[in-house]
C-alpha cells in the first residue's frame, strides 16, 4: 500500500474541519493527487468507475421513480403508466432507470472480464475480487426484483419462474418458496416485499463497494502488464490523469447510453413487460433480462440428475440445475485457488489466451440460447457450452496453470511502456 | 489484442442468431411502413393522429377500452382546448351522487378516460364470441414491432387457404399468432367519413389509426426525440472537450515524466 498522506488546507476553517475529519485527505489517497497508480492502465480500467457511476444515476432515478410509484398488485401497472404520461419528465426518469441497469451491467460485465483475462483475481488481490463477486451477486438480486415492480406479464412470470426454483432445496424449499412469496403464490405480499428489498439492496451494494475500494487501496491497481509497481517511474498520480481519462469513458459510455433512452428505450425490455401481469395467462416463451440469459441457459441445460442411472440418485435433475446455475457464479469466488499460475496478464500467456477467448464467446452462446425456445438442438448446444463454461474454470485454468509455457515478463512497467530515452 | 477480434466474431454471429430466430414462428413477418415517427428527427403526422383518432372513436372504440388516454391529451395532436371540451361533452360518464345519494351521471369533462365499451372483462367476453378485445392504450409497446403490426393485421384478413383448418367464428390472418383471430375484419371502403375529405380506404384508416395508437401509447414520443437530439450533440461535445483535455494533459506522461522524483 501506498504511503498515506494528509492533507492541510490553507482555509482555517477547512483545516479545522480536516483535523477532525480527514475527509480531504481520503479522497486525494483514493483518487487524488497522492495515489500513485500504474502508468499503463488500458481503457478497460475504465469500467470500474463507469460501474460507480452507473450505481449513482440508479440510485438518483430510483429514489425519485419510488416517489411516484404504487407497490401493489391493483396500482403498480398503472402507477407506472402515471410516471410515463403524467409525471414531468416521468418518462425519462424511468428509461433512464431501465436502461442504465442493462447499462449497469454492461459495464459490470466488461470489468469482471477484464478481471478474468488481465489475472485480477491473484494474490494479493483476492478479497478485492471476492467483494466484486458479492456485489455482482447483490445487483442480479436487485435488479430482479426491479424488473418484478411494474408488473407487467414478464414480471410475474417471471418472478414466478425464478422465486419456484428454490423449492428445489431439499426439506426446506417449499418454506424458502413461500417465504419469498409472502403467501402461496406470487401476490400482492410478493410484490410489496420485492420493493422493499429493491430499495434496501442498492444501498447494500454501496457499502460493498466502499470496501471494495478500501481493498483497492491496499493492493493497488493491477495493470495489463500485471507484474508489480517496482519504481517510482512505473507510477502516475491517480488525478488528473485517470480522473480526466475515466471522465472521457463516461462521456462515450452516456452518449450510447443516452441514444438508448432517446432513440431505442424498449430495444432491451420485453414487449410483454407492457401487458398487465395476469396470473390466468401464461405468456408464449417466459424469457428473462438479457443480462440473466447465460445463467438461466446453464439452468436448463442441467436437466438430468446426478448418480448412476437404475442404481442410485444423490442428487434430482432440478436441484442440480439450480446448483448448476448458482455454481456459475460462485466458481469466481475460487479463481484464485483454481488459477495458480504465477503470471498474471493474458497477455504472456499464449494458451490461456485462446481458452479466454472461447470462454468469451462461450458466454455470449449461452445468452443466446438462454433466450432461445428449448426445442430442436437447443437444449444440446445447451449441454456443451454449459460444459465448455465449467470446464474453463475447474479443467483448463488448473492444467495450464501448471503446464503453460508463459512469455517472459518484462523487466518493469516503466521499462515496457516508455521508450528507451533519447 | 487478438481476443477483442474473437469477441467481436462471436458478437455478430450471437445478433445474426438472433435475428433469425426471432423471425420464426407461426405469424407472418409484419409489412413494413415508413412512419413519420420512425427515425431520430421522426414526429407524429398531426392530420393523420386526427383521422386515426376518428377512426379509432366510430370504430374501434366499440369493442376496446383506451384506459390510459383522457380527452386533454389530445391537444398534444392538435386539438384546440373548445373542440376537445366537445369531444368529451358527447360521452357521459358516472358524477358524484345527488344529495339523496343517488348514482348520477353527468358529460365527461376533458380530464375525463375515455369511457370503456364494457362494463368488465365478462360483459366484453360475451359480446365478442368469448373472445376478449384488449385494451388498445398500450399495445404498439405491447407486441414485437407494434406499428407494423397493428398496421398489418388491420389490412392482412384474407379467405383461408384450402388446406386451413378455420375454427367456427374466428378469421384467418396470417399476421396473428396462430393465424386465426376473434376480431373481424374492422375496416372497409368507404366505412367512414373523413371530416377532411381524404379518401377512407382502408389502407388509409389502418395507417391513421396505427398514428393514433402510436401517439396514445406513448405521448411523449416527440418530445423525447427532440430532447435526445440536444443531449446527444451536447453529450458529444463534452466528450470530445474531455478528449482533447485528456490528450493535452497526458503529454507529459506519454513523454515518460517521473512524477515522483524527489
Ligand atoms: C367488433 C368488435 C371489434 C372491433 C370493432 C375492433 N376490434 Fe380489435 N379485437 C376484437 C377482439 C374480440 C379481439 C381479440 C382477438 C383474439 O384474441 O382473437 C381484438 C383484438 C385486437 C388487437 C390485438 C391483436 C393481438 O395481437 O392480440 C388489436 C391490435 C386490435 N384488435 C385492433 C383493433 C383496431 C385498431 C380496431 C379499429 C380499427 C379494432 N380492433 C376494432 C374486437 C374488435
Ligand atoms: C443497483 C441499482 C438498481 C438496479 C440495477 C435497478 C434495476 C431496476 C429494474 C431492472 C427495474 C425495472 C424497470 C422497468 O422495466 O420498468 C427497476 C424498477 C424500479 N426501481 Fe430500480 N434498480 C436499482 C436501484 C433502485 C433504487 C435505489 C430505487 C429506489 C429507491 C429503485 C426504485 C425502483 C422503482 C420504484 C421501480 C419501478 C418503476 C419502474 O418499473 O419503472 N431502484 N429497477
Amino acid at each position: 500500500m501506498a504511503e498515506w498522506e494528509t492533507v492541510k488546507p490553507e482555509n482555517k476553517a477547512l483545516g479545522w474541519f480536516e483535523e477532525r475529519l480527514p475527509v480531504l485527505s481520503l479522497v486525494n489517497n483514493v483518487v487524488g493527487p497522492a495515489t500513485p497508480t500504474p502508468r499503463n492502465l488500458n481503457y478497460f480500467w475504465n469500467f470500474g468507475s463507469l460501474a460507480g457511476l452507473m450505481l449513482v444515476i440508479q440510485i438518483i432515478s430510483g429514489v425519485v421513480l419510488a416517489m411516484h410509484y404504487t407497490p401493489t398488485t391493483g396500482l403498480a401497472f398503472d402507477s407506472v403508466e402515471r410516471i410515463m404520461r403524467d409525471v414531468n419528465y416521468g418518462w425519462l426518469i424511468r428509461y433512464m432507470h431501465a436502461n442504465g441497469a442493462s447499462f449497469f451491467f454492461i459495464a459490470v460485465y466488461i470489468h469482471i472480464f477484464r478481471g478474468l483475462y488481465f489475472g485480477s483475481y491473484k494474490a494479493p488481490r483476492e478479497v478485492l475480487w471476492m467483494l466484486g463477486v458479492v456485489i455482482f451477486l447483490l445487483m442480479m438480486a436487485t435488479a430482479f426484483m426491479g424488473y418484478v415492480l411494474p408488473w407487467g406479464q414478464m414480471s410475474f412470470w417471471g418472478a414466478t419462474v425464478i422465486t419456484s426454483l428454490f423449492s428445489a432445496i431439499p426439506l426446506i424449499g417449499e418454506s424458502v418458496v413461500q417465504l419469498l412469496w409472502g403467501g402461496f403464490s406470487v401476490d400482492e405480499p410478493t410484490l410489496v416485499r420485492f420493493f422493499s428489498l429493491h430499495y434496501l439492496l442498492p444501498f447494500l451494494i454501496t457499502g460493498v463497494v466502499i470496501l471494495h475500494l478500501w481493498a483497492k487501496k491496499i493492493s493497488d491497481s493491477g495493470n495489463p502488464l500485471g507484474i508489480e509497481v517496482k519504481t517510482s517511474a512505473d507510477q502516475i498520480p491517480f488525478h488528473p490523469f485517470y480522473t480526466i481519462k475515466d471522465a472521457f469513458g463516461a462521456g462515450v459510455f452516456f452518449l450510447i447510453l443516452a441514444a438508448f433512452i432517446f432513440y431505442m428505450p424498449n430495444a432491451l425490455g420485453h414487449p410483454d413487460n407492457y401487458i398487465p401481469a395476469d396470473s390466468l395467462a401464461t405468456p408464449d416463451s417466459i424469457v428473462p433480462e438479457w443480462y440473466f440469459l447465460p445463467y438461466y441457459a446453464i439452468l436448463r441445460s442441467v436437466d438430468f440428475p446426478l448418480g448412476i442411472p437404475g442404481v442410485i440418485e444423490i442428487l434430482d435433475a432440478k436441484l442440480l440445475g439450480v446448483i448448476a446455475m448458482f455454481a456459475s457464479i460462485l466458481v469466481w469466488l475460487g479463481l484464485p485457488w483454481l488459477d495458480t499460475s504465477k503470471v498474471r496478464s493474458g497477455n504472456f500467456r499464449p494458451m490461456f489466451k485462446w481458452f479466454f477467448a472461447f470462454l468469451v464467446i462461450d458466454m455470449f452462446i449461452l445468452m443466446w440460447l438462454g433466450g432461445q425456445k428449448p426445442e430442436g438442438n437447443i437444449p444440446l448446444y445447451g449441454k456443451f457450452a454449459t460444459l465448455y463454461y465449467f470446464a474453463y474454470f475447474f479443467v483448463v485454468l488448473p492444467v495450464l496453470s501448471r503446464k503453460e509455457k508463459t512469455l517472459p515478463l518484462p523487466e518493469s512497467i516503466s521499462s515496457a511502456v516508455l521508450k528507451p530515452a533519447e | 489484442m487478438k481476443f477483442i477480434r474473437n469477441i467481436a466474431v462471436a458478437l455478430s454471429f450471437s445478433t445474426l442468431a438472433l435475428a433469425g430466430v426471432s423471425a420464426a414462428g407461426t405469424a407472418e413477418h409484419p409489412l413494413q411502413v415508413d412512419w413519420s415517427f420512425n427515425g431520430p428527427l421522426g414526429k407524429f403526422d398531426l392530420p393523420s393522429a386526427q383521422r386515426g383518432w376518428q377512426v379509432y372513436k366510430e370504430v374501434c372504440a366499440s369493442c376496446h377500452s383506451l384506459k390510459y388516454f383522457r380527452f386533454r391529451d389530445l391537444a398534444t395532436i392538435g386539438y384546440e382546448e373548445d373542440m376537445i371540451k366537445a369531444f368529451a361533452a358527447e360521452y357521459e360518464v358516472a358524477g358524484e351522487p345527488d344529495e339523496y345519494g343517488d348514482e348520477t351521471v353527468r358529460a365527461a369533462l376533458p380530464q375525463d378516460v375515455l369511457p370503456a365499451p364494457f362494463a368488465n372483462d365478462n360483459a366484453a367476453r360475451s359480446a365478442n364470441g368469448g373472445a376478449l378485445p384488449p385494451d388498445l392504450s398500450l399495445m404498439v409497446k405491447a407486441r414485437h414491432d407494434g406499428a407494423n403490426y397493428i398496421y398489418s393485421l388491420m389490412v392482412g384478413y384474407k379467405d383461408a387457404p384450402a388446406d386451413f383448418d378455420l375454427s367456427d367464428g374466428l378469421n384467418y390472418n396470417p399476421y396473428f399468432k396462430g393465424s386465426q383471430i376473434a376480431m373481424a375484419e374492422p375496416l372497409a371502403e368507404g366505412l367512414i367519413d373523413y371530416e377532411d375529405g381524404t379518401p377512407a380506404t382502408p389502407d388509409q384508416m389502418a395507417k391513421d389509426v396505427v398514428q393514433f395508437l402510436q401517439y396514445v401509447a406513448e405521448p411523449s414520443l416527440q418530445e423525447r426525440h427532440q430532447m435526445g437530439i440536444k443531449v446527444l450533440l451536447f453529450l458529444a461535445l463534452l466528450t470530445l472537450l474531455l478528449y482533447i483535455s485528456m490528450k493535452v494533459i497526458w503529454k507529459p506522461v506519454k513523454a515518460g515524466k517521473n512524477f515522483y522524483e524527489d
